[in-house]
């Protein structure tokens, strides 16, 4: 491959993309080069196959394998109120302008299994906006979707969100949003009452409403650049004019055509504006 | 480019190696550096204070730039591709996020013998691994000298990885990063 001149293995890494691309129609030809690779190798170790051409080898012939790599190239890692301060920035940001319209539609792009959903659905109940609300929540992996469906989690990881939810601005018992199992915690099916839960492909699939509010986070650090900006298309196409856009903590719009459509209502939270 | 990575404790190292780069310096420099997970942008601000280059923590997509110190964001594993940096948030990597071996076997893929990396110190093996595929791919290979390290484990693992390291005190690191970014023409 052109591009990466120093790295031997970029043609066996292109190859088995196209392969994917090919055989199971899962397009990961524009994600981030080397963190592809990596996903790619940690795999290679998995399955034994010693190079990257020996695990393309399997995969032609194996599609238990091929939806064993499609599975470890998808990165899901999430929690409740990630980044507390961004809900915090929520609540005084998003929150007024929500309560001037007697209706809102949120998007909340690769939701993976479902955290930020919640978390989100948790802030709108206590700002008294829930039951004007509609969230859809969607993610390109059928089984994260179906997780986030259900709402259900490690019960482990409540003490670590029930700080996240303090800090985030969060004003009563977090324990209140749960029943707790002896290993999961339950979240209290009202808080999906007004979520819709979907799959979506953010590389293909088009636009499918308009929204005051579009979540997509952490998601876009995993495309290189040229499908970061057309993933930017779609997400300024599906938001009305004045409605905000959430990004990662880590990321940024400067980089994408859309950069001089928004404006940055919190530099910190990444959270932006679009203007036009 | 240059990749570097030690543990918190590693930020004085860190200084002294970087301190007498001139701006002019050719080549980015990018760093990993374990810390706590809810750190805030302290230690930026903190190295931007003592630094004549530059000093960033990394936005995702963020180009790489000459005479630069891009920082790994807390959280988050760096790497890096020709034109610019990419993160990710897959899991640590023998607990650590950022992982110093993500990075030096990102830069390692990408800019095989072009890439140098610094190992300074610290409290466990990571980097060890990336350190190894640097060296594997025909790049250089730097490591504190662990007598001089406040840890020493890290310099160790890293020397034991890379037995023809090149091995010097912090201050002695910027004089050899700026020979080994401005080769005089032989
Ligand atoms: C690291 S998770 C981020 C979860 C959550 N937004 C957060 O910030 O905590 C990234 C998610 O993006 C999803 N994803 C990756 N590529 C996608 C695509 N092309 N379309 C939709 N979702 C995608 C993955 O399946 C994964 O669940």
């Amino acid at each position: 491959m052109r591009e990466y001149p120093d790295d031997p293995e970029a043609a066996d890494v292109r190859s088995l993309l196209e392969t994917l691309y090919e055989l199971a129609g899962a397009d990961f030809r524009a994600y981030a080069y080397s963190s592809v690779k990596r996903r790619m190798l940690v795999q290679v170790g998995r399955e034994n196959t010693g190079t990257i051409a020996g695990l393309e080898k399997l995969v032609r012939h194996d599609p238990a394998t091929r939806d064993r790599l499609i599975t470890t190239l998808t990165i899901h890692v999430t929690a409740m109120f990630r980044d507390p301060a961004f809900y915090r920035a929520l609540r005084e940001e998003l929150v007024p302008m929500a309560r001037t319209y007697p209706f809102i539609r949120l998007w909340v792009a690769g939701c993976s299994t479902g955290e930020e959903v919640y978390s989100l659905a948790i802030l709108l109940q206590e700002e008294g906006l829930y039951s004007r609300c509609r969230i859809y929540a969607t993610d390109l992996n059928e089984r994260v979707v179906q997780k986030a469906r259900h709402g259900i989690f490690p019960l482990s990881a409540m003490q670590e969100y029930t700080r996240n939810y303090q800090r985030a601005g969060g004003t009563r018992s977090f324990a209140e949003y749960y029943t707790a199992d002896s290993e999961f915690a339950i979240l209290r099916p009202a808080l999906r009452e007004n979520v819709v839960f979907a799959v979506h492909n953010l590389v293909g699939d088009a636009s499918f409403n308009e929204f005051h509010a579009i979540f997509c986070r952490n998601v876009m650090i995993y495309f290189n650049r040229s499908l970061q900006d057309r993933v930017h298309g779609l997400l300024y196409d599906s938001l009305m004019t004045y409605g905000y856009l959430g990004l990662g903590r880590s990321e940024t719009i400067r980089f994408t055509p859309h950069a001089a459509d928004y404006e940055e209502v919190s530099a910190r939270e990444k959270l932006f504006r679009k203007i036009r | 480019m240059i990749v570097m990575g030690g543990s918190l404790g590693s930020m004085a190292a860190l200084r002294l190696c970087v301190q007498d780069l001139p701006t002019s310096f050719s080549l980015p420099i990018a760093v990993a550096l374990h810390r706590h997970r809810e750190s805030d942008d302290a230690l930026v601000s903190l190295l931007q204070r003592e630094l004549a280059l530059a000093v960033r923590e990394v936005l995702d997509k963020d180009p790489l730039l000459a005479g630069h110190v891009h920082v790994a964001p807390c959280d988050y594993h760096l790497l890096v591709e020709p034109m610019y940096f990419s993160l990710s948030t897959d899991d640590p990597v023998q607990f650590a996020r950022p992982s110093i071996d993500v990075l030096f076997e990102s830069a390692a893929s990408t800019f095989g013998p072009r890439a140098i990396g610094v190992i300074l110190t610290g409290a466990n093996r990571d980097g060890a691994h990336g350190a190894r595929e640097i060296r594997r791919r025909g790049g250089t290979v730097i490591v504190q000298d662990p007598t001089t390290a406040e840890c020493d484990v890290m310099p160790l693992a890293a020397i034991e990885a890379v037995p023809d390291a090149l091995v010097r005190p912090p201050q002695e690191i910027g004089r050899l990063l700026c020979a080994l970014a401005n080769p005089t023409p032989s």
